[in-house]
């Protein structure tokens, strides 16, 4: 009979310090606590208020609730690829997009969620730097993460990671920017240049060199947001400039408004190295994402205290006026062309796809 | 932008259509033969800019609207074997075919639907990317559109000239390549063509110079003026265009000078000729043209897709009997003439490529009419 000798006897299966995501990380039991405990909750925790690890956040709202202010919630789901590019990465861009989602409501952005989907294989490394990106979006916001989630996928079932985040924060009274108020004789204004964001990917992914490094723009607007609702309360509309561009954003507002916009194509400001790499691709810098950018639809007699208090913050130094807001043509946005033309800005059909010639 | 805002001064393009405005004194069709020059003028809006009496027509130099339906439907079926990555310039991937993907029995009728159902599809900015995708790939084939006018064809053609220097056998082009002057001379030999004068495509004369375009100017006794994109090119080249009509002038002009050299581009025109050679090709909407493409030449022509998967090859396609942009890429009629305009046919269910290509004129019109409404 064979003897079987367990003395010092080593389980060689191991459990732990992968440089890589593996399954095991999902699956519930220690590898994922694991994770969740030493990468993800010491990051997001706040100065002296460690992030519980129990199923849901138990959220301490201000007393201002009780005064006819009301509670604003908005959810966003993050999958850019390359998760790392000049100006921000997937965890900054997954706070930003959130928070300014609630901004552009009016809302003061308070608490947010962070879920994560992962692919077998992500390092390590590369989680843990963008962990802490988003830890650090989240304090330059003012706003903290306090619950999340976390699931692996196989190997080829996802793109690096993905990232979900919801958000709540606290709407006060007789702030109210919604496309209903959209009036004809107001006037659009933009908080600064168009494009860097959709232009930063796009050249990274099609490993595109210009003489000037272009950056995205991914940047909390609730700051900004904030002192031009101070400046005017009675603010009509705002929409943060995501994907599709200002064309998207100022499409859904005369659409959802019924009014006609129209814009000045020559106020619009546009980096030079931006419209460049427009004019190569075949873009038009309207149609291209930005991530810090913004659209504000103010009665005109606001303009320029509104456009003042933006030339007053960090994020509002280029702001100008490009536009107005118009009874002829509802639902459509004109662009009025440097030549003195004018054409329809239309919502781009799917993806924006470079010309051939 | 240096080299551009000069291109779009506002006072400087008002004085341009001033003087077209002084010299104009009856009717004239203009053809402006590319895509790209449709889409500047209807995206800066220089066509409610000009007099009445000058009426520009859209001609079929968009690469993307001409390009067969057969060739799309063969582009469809090779991006959907499992044995091919399928490359194209982004441009391609919403052209809707009529192929039906055999595995689930939908009908996967543009690049990108193939791509949702399994296909390997990828969007290049050069030829040369779809190499490198052939080089990391070596147990697949990669097979590149390589779609477009003269513009195109020289980078199209040194990527086939470096597979053959690499011996990347897994490298392949289905090759749509079509030419200007055959389209030129087929516009003029319709009969009811109504294009009193061209502004030729100034991209294409950089790589073939001009002189191609003089025996046509003789023959049909009609002023050709190479002219580039921006709104003061094109004022400047409409301006050209309309002096040579009223004083009954029908010669060839280069309005383009600063891009496109008379003789053009020498190095260029020789990848053209060693890789291609001029062949009858069809035309979307329009029909085969004599002589007014190119196929590889018979040294290359072991990277030709369809002589490398030959059942894709012998392929053929219907197209659809509503469709009428045939017509309108010969300036025969107007996109809002089309009875499916806007009606079965929109930029999100497009019948023809003229609605599908950004640089397409029914898609550019389905844009401008909407002002109006």
């Amino acid at each position: 009979m064979t003897t079987i000798n367990l003395t010092n006897f080593v389980c060689p299966l191991p459990l732990r310090r992968y440089p890589q995501i593996v399954m095991g990380h999902g699956s519930g039991g220690q590898m994922m606590n694991e994770l969740i405990e030493h990468l993800f909750a010491p990051v997001f925790a706040g100065a002296g208020q460690p992030v519980p690890l129990s199923d849901a956040a138990v959220l301490e709202l201000p007393d201002i609730l009780a005064n006819g202010s009301r509670l604003a919630f908005s959810a966003d789901s993050f999958v850019v690829s390359p998760a790392i590019f000049p100006g921000g990465d997937i965890g900054s861009l997954a706070v930003h997009g959130t928070v300014n989602d609630l901004a552009m409501m009016g809302a003061q952005p308070l608490y947010l969620s962070a879920s994560f989907i992962l692919e077998e294989g992500l390092s390590l490394e590369t989680l843990g730097q963008i962990v802490q990106s988003m830890a650090a979006a989240a304090q330059i916001a003012g706003v903290r993460i306090v619950t999340g989630d976390t699931k692996v996928v196989e190997r080829g079932h996802g793109d690096g990671l993905y990232i979900n985040t919801n958000g709540v924060g606290i709407l006060p009274p007789g702030i109210n920017p919604t496309p209903g108020r959209v009036t004809p004789g107001d006037v659009l204004l933009v908080n600064g240049p168009l494009g860097d964001h959709g232009i930063a990917i796009m050249s990274l992914r099609a490993g595109l060199q210009f003489e000037t490094q272009i950056v995205s723009d991914s940047a909390p607007l609730n700051g900004l947001a904030a002192e031009m609702l101070k400046a005017c309360p009675d603010l009509h509309a705002m929409r943060d400039l995501t994907r599709g561009g200002l064309a998207a954003a100022a499409n859904e507002l005369a659409r959802d408004a019924n009014v006609g916009l129209e814009i000045e194509e020559t106020a619009v400001p546009v980096q030079l190295a931006v419209a460049g790499a427009c004019e190569m691709l075949g873009l038009d810098p309207l149609h291209v994402a930005n991530e810090g950018k913004l659209l504000a639809i103010v009665p005109a007699g606001s303009a320029e205290v509104v456009l003042a208090a933006m030339h007053n913050h960090p994020l509002g130094q280029q702001a100008a006026l490009i536009g107005r807001v118009t009874e002829t043509h509802p639902g459509v946005v004109v662009g009025r062309t440097a030549i003195g033309g004018q054409r329809v800005i239309d919502l781009p059909a799917g993806e924006l796809l470079p010309r051939i010639c | 932008m240096k080299y551009l805002d000069e291109y779009r001064d506002a006072p400087v393009v008002r004085n341009v259509l001033a003087e077209i405005k002084r010299t104009v004194t009856r009717p004239w069709t203009l053809m402006e033969v590319c895509g790209g020059q449709t889409h500047s003028i209807i995206r800066h809006g220089l066509d409610q800019l000009l007099p009445e009496q000058i009426e520009l027509v859209h001609g079929p130099g968009c690469p993307v609207c001409v390009t067969p339906l057969e060739l799309i439907d063969k582009a469809l079926v090779l991006a959907a074997r499992p044995d091919v990555i399928f490359t194209s310039y982004g441009d391609m991937l919403r052209v809707p075919g009529t192929f039906v993907y055999a595995k689930t029995g939908t009908q996967a009728n543009d690049l990108f639907s193939v791509k949702s159902q399994g296909g390997d599809v990828r969007i290049v900015y050069s030829p040369l990317d779809a190499l490198k995708i052939a080089r990391e790939n070596p147990y697949k084939t990669v097979v590149f559109f390589a779609v477009g006018f003269e513009t195109t064809a020289p980078a199209n053609g040194m990527a086939v000239q470096q597979a053959a220097r690499e011996g990347l056998d897994n490298f392949c082009v289905l090759v749509s390549h079509v030419t200007v002057p055959p389209a030129i001379t087929a516009i003029m030999e319709a009969p009811e063509t109504r294009v009193n004068g061209f502004l030729a495509a100034g991209h294409v004369c950089t790589i073939m110079g001009v002189g191609e375009y003089r025996p046509l100017a003789e023959k049909y006794r009609i002023p050709i003026v190479v002219t580039g994109f921006e709104p003061l090119d094109l004022a400047y080249g409409i301006l050209n265009v309309v002096k040579q009509l009223e004083a009954g002038a029908y010669e060839v002009e280069n309005a383009y000078a600063r891009t496109a050299p008379n003789q053009g581009n020498l190095a260029a025109q020789k990848v053209i000729n060693e890789v291609f050679e001029a062949c009858d090709r069809a035309w979307r909407g329009i029909g085969v043209i004599p002589q007014s493409g190119y196929r590889l030449r018979e040294k290359y022509v072991k990277f030709d897709a369809e002589r490398r998967f030959p059942d894709v090859g012998a392929m053929q396609s219907i197209e659809s009997d509503i469709c009428r942009s045939g017509e309108v890429l010969q300036g025969l009629l107007k996109p809002d003439q089309c009875p499916a305009f806007g009606k079965q046919c929109t930029p999100l269910t497009p019948l023809g490529a003229t609605m599908v290509s950004s640089e397409g004129a029914c898609a550019a019109y389905y844009k401008y009419g909407r002002i109006q409404d």
